[in-house]
């Protein structure tokens, strides 16, 4: 049984790729076979954030257009076993995108085994994005803790209600659960970021995970290594934890409150 | 010396937020017309003979000022409340003016869900359709829009962005954050309840308060919200 999960938000720049990244990750360490694709058409990033920008030869388009197949689009993972990309196209605009050449490349994924499918949403509302989620059987929606992305999520959950192929057929809403990205707890603190609390409260879906604000996302970004794989890191950890819950492991929430420096700390101003 | 005289103020201006129907023409046929919209107001409810209609045609590059004439008063003659043409690049404000109608740029407004015609299902359940009460239990998000043509009932947190609108009286038994409108067809006696209140809007009957403007005292409160005569009044919910 294949489960096609979409990772979305509406607002740009909150943390879907790498979130996407992260997730398809986790899932294959944990021996699920997993495809995350990006959607994000014109704008590719998925394949530096996994680091494999260097082994791309064809794309989503080119697999939709028949130039290429299914197991050439595909790009397999160097590091995690399970794990596969399929890169977006730079060169080719949105329109190229169809329903049912989506749906042929999803089904080509069920066929040959697929446990999960990560469906990499570009920002927005428009057309890739709707595209993105229309074969959705869950959804995660990423979230900074500021007003304008939290209103962005919103819309986004409004829209997956009435706009999926489930939706459509009568089968009622997917299941959404939020990720909030780049927490700050210091900064929550003083007032100047929205709690998780307040998210919680306005977005009113159930709570996947905090990943904190933390310089290891941007490392591992730079180094093309999913953050998730950093296990010593406090984002790598917050990401593991999303999964496990993903899975249905219960487990508390970290990294939320602000840590208290010690009086060594204070006196000394270390870190 | 100057003396100022102060002359008294004859006029004021006022907001007001109405609701208008649209009548959308696709085609001018006197006849075919004549026949659809005198069915149509025999099944439709006093509101629909008594509201103001905006005509906004389907083909306005493709239509002659006879026809048109023609089809305004075939609407005329069966006592639709026209008050306006739709405005485009093909039907300028001369037009209207000729037709004896005002012209009304429909670009900013945004659609209600408006049926004159429950599905007969409906209609054979509840003949009452007209003070049938929506019930909502689902999160009302942002960029969405319920109308009911009765009282509205919702069971769920209201976004910012998102938007009640009720004939009735609107219940919120949770937070709400968006727009809600009760009474938009001028019932004076609609109104708002609700759990906690952070509206970006609030207005029954047509006279409204935006944020900024709610009583501090009754912000993020329970409250009851109802007009007398122009003014609002907020009442704690206990």
């Amino acid at each position: 049984m294949t489960k096609i999960v979409v990772v979305t938000s509406g607002k740009g720049g909150v943390g879907k790729t790498t979130t996407s990244a992260a997730l398809a990750t986790g899932l294959a360490q944990r021996g699920h076979k997993t495809t995350v694709i990006d959607f994000d058409v014109g704008l590719r990033n998925l394949d530096l954030i996994m680091g494999c920008e260097r082994r791309v030869v064809y794309d989503l388009v080119n697999v939709i257009n028949g130039d290429a197949n299914l197991k050439q689009g595909l790009i397999k993972d160097k590091r995690v076993e399970d794990l596969f990309i399929l890169p977006a196209s730079q060169t080719r605009d949105k329109d190229a995108l169809t329903l049912e050449g989506v749906e042929k490349v999803l089904e080509g994924l069920k066929d040959m085994g697929m446990e999960y499918i990560i469906c990499d949403s570009p920002a927005g509302i428009e057309k890739g994005a709707l595209t993105a989620a229309y074969f959705a059987d869950e959804a995660v929606v990423v979230t900074n803790p500021e007003v304008s992305s939290v209103r962005d999520s919103d819309r986004i959950l409004g829209i997956l209600s009435s706009k999926t192929r489930k939706a459509e057929l009568g089968e009622g809403d997917i299941p959404a659960s939020l990720l909030l990205t780049r927490y700050s707890p210091e900064r929550v603190e003083r007032g100047e970021m929205l709690s998780v609390e307040d998210v919680k409260d306005i977005l009113a879906i159930d709570l996947l995970g905090v990943i904190p604000e933390s310089q290891a996302v941007l490392n591992a970004s730079n180094s093309g290594a999913p953050v998730i794989l950093d296990s010593e890191s406090d984002a790598g950890k917050a990401y593991e934890d999303a999964v496990a819950r993903f899975l249905g492991e219960q487990r508390p929430h970290r990294f939320l409150t602000a840590n208290k420096k010690g009086l060594f700390g204070r006196l000394f101003g270390a870190q | 010396m100057t003396v100022a005289f102060e002359e008294k103020a004859v006029l004021e201006f006022k907001g007001r937020m109405l609701m208008m129907t649209v009548l959308l023409l696709k085609d001018l046929d006197p006849n075919t017309l004549h026949r659809q919209i005198s069915l149509r107001l025999d099944d439709a409810a006093q509101w629909l003979r008594d509201a103001p209609v905006v005509v906004d045609l389907a083909h306005p590059e493709d239509t002659d000022q006879v026809g048109l004439m023609a089809a305004v008063d075939t609407l005329r003659g069966l006592g639709v409340n026209l008050v306006a043409l739709a405005r485009n690049e093909h039907l300028d404000s001369d037009t209207a003016a000729m037709l004896g109608l005002g012209s009304i740029s429909l670009a900013g407004g945004r659609d209600v869900p408006r049926s004159a015609e429950p599905a007969p299902a409906a209609q054979a359940e509840q003949p009452a359709e007209p003070g049938h009460t929506l019930v909502i239990d689902q999160p009302v998000r942002s960029g969405q829009q319920i109308y009911s043509r009765g009282d509205l009932i919702v069971l769920a947190p209201v976004s910012t962005g998102a938007e009640l609108l009720a004939e009735g009286h609107i219940h919120v038994y949770n937070t709400l954050r968006g727009r809600a409108l009760a009474g938009v067809r001028g019932d004076q006696s609609a109104r708002i309840f609700c759990q906690k209140l952070d509206a970006e809007l609030v207005s029954i009957a047509g006279i409204y308060r935006v944020a900024e403007d709610l009583p501090d005292q009754h912000r993020k409160q329970a409250v009851h919200i109802t007009l007398d005569g122009d003014a609002m009044r907020f009442a704690d919910l206990k």
